[in-house]
């Protein structure tokens, strides 16, 4: 009877020690983008699922927050909507590598009566959000819509009052059209706006544009079709009037591919392809180039090379378009680059 | 005879008369206390002493903590703008121009509206259920009540003023600005959201505070002091605004400087309906910006270093102008305090 009690007990302690190691797995952390929340959560879950040793932890703070954890080095890697700049790059410790995972894009939203979708010029946006174009029926935006009735009122403009990678995607894009633009407010996450309401978050602006007749917003195009926003098309650099879909914002990002620089941060704004949406851009991952952790560096590059596979087909049902093959060939050859453990 | 008197002079003299107190409290339990259980217990007194001050002392550390951090934090953004931060109007993260004057007007605008809405719909209710209530039990029923508001989240009274308040504004407002263009504070597009919603939805917020602090202290004043005037011949009302509510004057300041304090800090409810636009208007009706919005909004993307060090600044700021309005809250209620007033 007592050695039989013993032996349970060394098998319940034999059990406990098997849990524990393995629980004593590798568990990597990372920060930044809320944009691409949705998916990088769902692509984490997948891969824990191929991967029952590896849990990759992440929390959405902000690009900004991604940025400054991946500098420190306090998270293991960092997202952004906005590649970093050349002195924030000067700044971290080991180099840091971007690594575009989806595509995103930013859509005007209107509040008209009896009015579906409207078409919008790249001289009537920044117009509209530099003030000069204070009212509906203004020529720029009655030529670009005829048989549309506009109403003789004055446009509400409406921006994110919250710093984000959208205002860096739509200011991005209006710096470019528009050098009025460039001068006057330039591009960030949060900007200098000339006119217009603020509103926290997607959520905010689109309520603000509900609520108010005659408004104009910019929101993610994701938010937008869920929510169903009556949605604007906007024209591109070739002169076609494209609505924001999936093959479009793919079609952007592959125009961007011909000419893509070694460390991908590349801006697919105003892209020039005849069906490409001019107002899309990359999210990226950053990894560092240099991870000391053996486990971690080889859980994140197994992680990459899954997401640039199996990752990418998860994408469009939740309503962000893939990368184009060509990106995720260049991709592959990057991640070489990031070395693991102490060599 | 002499005799006697000399016993009892020389009785006197061996053994004289003391008057003895019976021994107190303490002095009977160091009396039958053991030394050691006195050293322990002077020992445990001792550590009780220091605990609580150590408590009370930590408060005053961690705020001490705060607003060092807030300055050194904000060591960039000081010495790039100096004084002129305090009165620039530009707020430009990308070309790094950064000036808190507009946050600093819709955050005392705000507040002044909310005060001056909250403070007679405060009192007046706070007097009518200290004074003029006759059932107790009704009176009791609504302090209860009004005493649950205090407890609502800050975000819920943002989104009924989201949904409720700013359809309304935008309706009522229009044609009062339509009508009224020519007086500066009531001109100009009305949008809904703006600096008079975000003060009527401060209002509704401070008032509870108002109501229940101001019973508690008009409760408090004596009842000789209302039947003096009563017998005098004052009527209700005199009795009220010539004898009680100056009685309770310093507690009844000390809760608008309560709803004062919470009313600067304000947040989440104040950024969903004041528009965000830092601009300086003199309409009521134009959106504006506040220092906490400011803080909730940018905190968390703003990348850059002079960026960070503005929005600390700001907070800087915040926390200073709250550390003045409420120094010279206490100073008022003490300067009116005298006599047998009625304690904050």
């Amino acid at each position: 009877m007592r050695m039989r009690r013993d032996w349970m007990l060394l098998a319940g302690v034999a059990a406990l020690a098997a849990v524990g190691a393995v629980r004593a797995a590798v568990l990597v952390n990372g920060a930044g983008a809320t944009f691409p929340y949705p998916i990088y959560s769902k692509w984490f879950d997948e891969f824990h699922k191929l991967h029952p040793e590896t849990q990759i932890n992440y929390q959405s703070i902000g690009s900004g927050g991604g940025i400054r954890q991946v500098t420190d080095g306090t998270v293991d890697f960092g997202a952004t909507d906005g590649p970093m700049t050349d002195e924030q790059l000067a700044a971290t410790k080991t180099p840091v590598l971007h690594f575009p995972t989806v595509l995103g894009a930013v859509v005007p939203t209107f509040n008209l009566p009896n009015v579906d979708s409207l078409r919008f010029t790249a001289e009537a946006l920044a117009g509209i959000y530099l003030g000069k174009i204070t009212r509906w029926d203004d020529p720029a935006l009655a030529q670009a819509n005829p048989g549309v009735n506009l109403p003789a009122q004055a446009i509400v403009p409406v921006h994110r009052s919250d710093g984000s990678g959208t205002t860096y995607v739509f200011t991005d894009y209006l710096s470019k059209v528009s050098p009025e633009w460039q001068a006057a407010a330039g591009k960030g996450t949060a900007v200098n706006w000339p006119v217009g309401l603020g509103g926290k978050g997607n959520e905010g602006v689109a309520g603000l544009v509900k609520q108010t007749p005659n408004a104009i917003g910019y929101v993610e195009l994701i938010y937008a079709v869920q929510t169903k926003l009556p949605i604007g098309s906007v024209r591109n650099r070739a002169g076609k009037f494209v609505e924001a879909n999936l093959d479009s914002v793919t079609a952007a990002a592959a125009a961007a591919a011909a000419n893509m620089p070694a460390d991908f941060r590349v801006s697919i704004t105003d892209a020039p392809a005849a069906d490409a949406y001019p107002i899309a851009s990359f999210t990226w991952l950053l990894v560092p180039s240099r991870i000391a952790d053996a486990a971690k560096g080889q859980a994140i590059k197994e992680f990459v090379v899954w997401m640039l596979a199996d990752g990418q087909k998860m994408a469009p049902p939740l309503s962000y378009a893939p990368l184009p093959q060509s990106v995720v060939a260049l991709e592959r050859q990057a991640l070489d680059k990031v070395s693991v453990g102490n060599p | 005879m002499t005799d006697r008197r000399a016993l009892a002079a020389a009785r006197l003299a061996v053994r004289p008369i003391v008057r003895v107190a019976p021994p107190s409290a303490p002095e009977r339990v160091r009396a039958t206390t053991p030394p050691h259980a006195i050293r322990r217990r002077r020992l445990a007194d001792g550590a009780f002493r220091l605990t609580s001050l150590a408590f009370a002392l930590s408060v005053l550390v961690i705020t001490g903590a705060i607003a060092i951090e807030l300055f050194v934090r904000s060591a960039p953004a000081r010495h790039a703008f100096g004084w002129s931060f305090l009165s620039t109007s530009t707020w430009d993260p990308v070309f790094s121009h950064f000036g808190a004057l507009p946050f600093i007007y819709g955050t005392l605008a705000t507040t002044f509206i909310a005060l001056a809405i909250a403070v007679p719909l405060g009192l007046g209710a706070a007097v009518c259920l200290a004074e003029l209530m006759p059932h107790r039990g009704v009176a009791d029923a609504l302090t209860f009540l009004i005493e649950l508001l205090v407890a609502v989240p800050s975000v819920v009274y943002g989104l009924v003023g989201v949904f409720v308040l700013v359809p309304i504004m935008r309706e009522f407002g229009t044609p009062i600005a339509n009508t009224l263009s020519f007086i500066p504070f009531l001109a100009g597009p009305v949008y809904g959201v703006g600096l008079l919603t975000a003060g009527i939805v401060l209002a509704v917020m401070i008032v509870p505070f108002i109501i229940a602090l101001g019973r508690e202290v008009l409760l408090a004043v004596p009842q000789s002091q209302r039947e003096g005037a009563l017998a005098l011949g004052a009527t209700r009302w005199e009795t009220v605004r010539h004898v009680v509510v100056p009685y309770a004057r310093s507690g009844i300041m000390g809760a608008i400087f309560l709803a004062l304090a919470r009313a600067l800090g304000e947040t989440m409810a104040v950024t969903m309906v004041i528009g965000n636009r830092p601009e300086i208007a003199t309409s009521l009706f134009a959106p504006a910006h506040t220092m906490a919005a400011v803080l909730a909004n940018e905190f968390a993307e703003a990348t850059s270093d002079i960026h960070l060090a503005a929005l600390v600044e700001v907070g800087l700021v915040l926390f200073g102008i709250t550390l003045v309005v409420n120094a010279v809250a206490r100073l008022m209620i003490l300067g009116v305090r005298g006599g047998d007033e009625v304690r904050a």
